[in-house]
């Protein structure tokens, strides 16, 4: 048993047990930030402040919908968002949310691959946020069942389609998915089970595990400059605020990131009174109906760059593409052979890979949406192949590039 | 290190404008947990006091809840006359004098069974047991049969709406 | 001093940002309905009918709807105290549909579609192309041959009374409009409206199934008669949207050629209050979203000026 002296204050009682002054200094006040950053540093407190809200406003979704495919379209449209006070905000933060959530995940995402933040021991850092954007993909893909709308139904039954595996027809796969030869009220239930909980439980240990895996490294610069925190913090300490090369988390980085936060609530809230349309699509008003199929089946925004993907090719080859796009990402750290933490534009060839990369995926995006015809479907297969081709060449484009 | 004081202030400034942003947020929270309005508009049940029979005990519902209706006979009557208790607790509707109760014993909540030979109502938990007025024959029950809020239309007698009659009764402590 | 590349920044990730939304909603959207956008409103002006050219008078009115027109064979009146003379499942299993009340019809329909409608059932309602010769069915309501005398100012008159009998259009109330121009077809079960009526409280269980038992009889009658069951319009302002359920209600077959939904022939005014009903059984709470988001928008007005005060004095002995 370790020493306990008698406590001289509340403060002492509590650090003789839980270390909380340390905890505040490893954590916060101590937790040191460069200097050298910009706005976009402040996206992962934006996706936390996100992430709260659909937390919140999905616990009193949670009081009132009914898991059943009898009751699920009649508890969302008629008791949350008619009878419940407030349900129709919850409901609106909600979908909101998750759609807002995807637009920051990328610009967060993009951000790393600027500034090369996922090089030399920040690899973790990476790889749990790629992790991070499965899980919220698959959290949101099982959110978006539970309204039991048409768009619910059929994005299930397509998506659910993929795993037979094209040519290996293992419809025995995806009857063990469903829990039914189609989706029913057995697929419903699981995947309300995986949204509530299990997704985000993961997520949460996912968060913990990228905050833990970006402690060490420390946050990356515009500029990557490699700092020494301790002389830097050092100096700061010492009282040479301005001269410093950091800054505390608390409270230094944290006032940037509030300003940040309110403006994005700004933005945030103003989609959520007036512009929610692009986040709950008309065609899921309408409840499932398994013996008709809607005019246009199309997922949310965030998918159609990975849904084109898939579309070109015979099925297949489409199958190994989409698989392909989905895991690529990940291996971003070892494909990269340029050891140089530098921001894209003093990178010579990876600049044009960068930019060019951005916009074929909102081309595809684009795409994604558009119906299956030309001359959409034919800039859709130019796109995937330019995608694919990108990934392919980053190793040698990247294994020729000055050391900076 | 100028601004020192004022940079505390400008934190707490906007801590108190956050503050106030959580307050109106936790309003709208509680309202979420409200009773739905279809709830509450449930709340009120119509009996139409023509149908029952003398002696012969009714459960209706009210609010999720047994509610005992029982019309009282003339020997029943006979019996009250006199005991101000009782007296106090008779709803008259019409020429018909009825005991209207919360079917729920007053001890720990159990559904009192009416027996017709004895014509009283006996709790199989604790034993206790009630007359056909709903008053207390036997303990453990603390007091008489609650009486549900009534208002009398005509023939008929609304559950959940406050008439003055059983305001008499709430203001007198012959329910609560 | 490191120059502030802020701005340049926040320009890029506003323009890509908006370059997705752009071309995966307006534009993207433009492209999937573009068939359903291309119809335009005529303005509820029905310029396909011809104008009544007679004054119409109420009295002869009166007595042609009650006598020679035959309306109250089939319509009940209940402002005339005319009863209907069957109930509506019976109705419903005799036409396919329970012939309206006309109480208010003189309010909620176009005066040249009321003419027409009279003299030509059929062609008024645009639903020619199920009642061709080869098809040898007929519309369930008859044509007005006329009472001897000039049939279009016998019309003019029958119009004429509807009219004065039905409340003054201020009057018009968003859910006389729907009951009557919609709903003997198209049930919204978040209002509790049946075809049959709005579905009341029942104290019995068995009567209230005894009641949606009536509902289905009446459905299985429409079902027979317009091919399919009319859908369920309660969220149909959302799946829908205004602009749709507008050119919709004005001309069916504009955007589903072929279909059975007869062409309604409101005035513009009812077909507002109409869109009205289809909100408040669909969009709610569409009045307390809009004074909640003045509130919170001022308000995070304000927690923003105070974020970025609190920023400025932290960061003032930072740089």
């Amino acid at each position: 048993m370790a020493q306990f002296t008698k406590a001289t204050s509340v403060k002492d009682w509590l650090n003789q047990r839980l270390a909380v002054e340390k905890v505040e200094k490893v954590m916060a006040s101590e937790y040191w930030i460069p200097k050298n950053i910009n706005f976009l540093w402040a996206m992962g407190m934006v996706l936390v402040v996100t992430f709260a809200l659909l937390l919140v406003s999905g616990i009193f979704l949670l009081m009132y919908y009914v898991p059943t495919v009898e009751g699920a379209f009649y508890s969302v449209n008629y008791t949350i968002m008619r009878e419940v006070d407030f349900g129709w905000l919850w409901r609106h933060i909600h979908g909101v949310a998750a759609s807002v959530v995807f637009l920051i995940i990328y610009i967060h995402m993009f951000t790393g691959i600027y500034y090369g933040s996922y090089k030399k021991g920040r690899e973790m850092i990476w790889v749990s946020g790629m992790l991070l954007f499965v899980a919220f993909s698959a959290e949101a893909f099982s959110g978006y069942m539970l309204p039991w709308g048409q768009m619910s139904y059929w994005a299930g039954m397509v998506i659910t389609n993929l795993f037979a595996g094209g040519s290996l027809h293992m419809d025995g796969v995806v009857e063990w998915i469903r829990g039914d030869y189609v989706p029913a009220q057995a697929f419903l239930g699981r995947f309300f089970m995986l949204h509530v909980l299990l997704i985000p439980l993961a997520i949460l240990g996912l968060i913990g595990l990228h905050f833990a895996a970006l402690r060490i490294p420390h946050v990356n610069n515009q500029d990557g400059e490699e700092l020494d925190f301790d002389y830097e913090s050092k100096k700061y300490l010492d009282g040479d605020k301005a001269g410093s090369k950091v800054m505390r988390f608390a409270n230094d980085f944290m006032s940037k990131d509030m300003m940040v936060v309110a403006i994005y609530l700004l933005f945030f809230f103003y989609l959520v009174f007036w512009n929610y349309g692009f986040a709950m699509d008309p065609v899921n008003f309408d409840p499932a109906d398994g013996l008709k199929t809607p005019a246009h089946i199309y997922p949310e925004w965030y998918f159609l760059w990975s849904y084109e993907i898939l579309r070109p090719f015979p099925v297949d080859i489409g199958l190994i593409a989409f698989a392909f796009a989905q895991v690529i990402f990940v291996l971003l750290p070892w494909l990269d052979r340029s050891p140089n933490t530098t921001p894209a534009n003093r990178r010579g060839l990876f600049a044009i890979w960068f930019w060019v990369m951005l916009v074929n995926m909102i081309i595809l995006t684009a795409m994604g949406k558009l119906p299956p015809e030309d001359p959409f479907s034919t800039i859709g297969l130019y796109s995937s192949l330019l995608f694919i081709a990108q990934w392919l060449i980053l190793p040698i484009i990247t294994m020729f590039e000055k050391k900076a | 290190m100028k601004n020192n004081s004022r940079r505390g202030f400008m934190g707490k400034a906007f801590g108190a404008v956050a503050g106030v942003g959580a307050i109106a947020s936790l309003y709208a929270m509680k309202k979420s947990w409200d009773p739905l309005p279809s709830v509450k508009a449930a709340g009120f049940t119509t009996l139409d006091m023509t149908q029952y029979e003398e002696n012969v005990m009714i459960t209706e519902k009210w609010r999720g809840k047994p509610i005992f209706v029982l019309k009282k006979s003339a020997e029943v009557m006979e019996k009250e006359k006199g005991n101000a208790e009782a007296e106090a607790r008779n709803i008259k509707v019409g020429d018909d004098n009825f005991m209207i109760a919360i079917g729920l014993c007053t001890h720990l909540g159990c559904i009192p069974a009416f027996r017709k030979a004895t014509n009283d109502f006996l709790c199989a938990c604790h034993g206790g047991k009630f007359d056909a007025s709903g008053l207390v024959t036997q303990v453990p029950p603390p007091r008489g049969f609650d009486i549900p809020p009534f208002k009398i239309d005509g023939n008929k007698l609304v559950l959940g709406e406050v008439g003055p009659e059983w305001q008499a009764m709430k203001d007198n402590g012959v329910t609560l | 001093m490191k120059k502030n590349k802020e701005p340049l920044i926040l320009a890029v990730v506003v323009i890509f940002s908006l370059a997705v939304y752009g071309l995966v909603e307006p534009y993207a959207h433009s492209v999937l309905h573009q068939k359903s956008l291309s119809v335009k409103s005529e303005g509820f002006t029905y310029p396909d009918l011809p104008q009544i050219t007679k004054t119409g008078d109420v009295a002869r009115g009166a007595d042609l709807v009650m006598g020679a027109g035959a309306c109250a064979g089939c319509h009940s009146i209940d402002v005339a105290g005319m009863p209907a003379p069957m109930d509506a499942v019976s109705a419903a299993g005799a036409y396919g549909v329970n012939p309206p009340d006309l109480s208010n019809a003189g309010a909620v329909y176009d005066a040249k579609f009321l003419a027409e409608l009279i003299k030509n059932p059929a062609h008024a309602l645009k639903v020619e192309h199920k009642y061709t010769p080869e098809s040898g069915k007929m519309h369930p309501m008859s044509q007005f041959y006329g009472a001897g005398g000039d049939m279009d100012q016998e019309v003019a008159d029958m119009v004429a009374y509807l009219q004065s009998i039905a409340v003054k259009p201020a009057d018009l109330t968003p859910a006389i409009a729907y009951e009557n121009a919609c709903g003997r077809c198209h049930e919204v079960s978040y209002e509790n409206w049946t075809q049959i009526g709005t579905k009341p409280k029942f104290k019995h269980e068995k009567d209230s199934l005894a009641f949606d038992i009536k509902v289905m009889e009446y459905q299985d009658s429409l079902k027979a008669y317009m091919g399919k069951l009319p859908p369920d319009l309660s969220m149909y302002i959302r799946s829908r949207g205004e602009h749709f359920l507008t050119s919709f209600i004005e001309n069916p077959q504009g955007h589903l050629e072929g279909t059975a939904m007869p062409r309604v022939g409101v005035t513009a005014d009812a077909a507002e209050k109409v869109i009205e009903y289809m909100k408040d059984a669909g969009d709610t709470k569409r009045h307390e979203r809009e004074s909640v988001a003045v509130n919170v928008m001022i308000y995070l007005v304000i927690f923003a000026i105070f974020a970025i005060l609190w920023k400025k004095q932290v960061w003032r002995d930072l740089h």
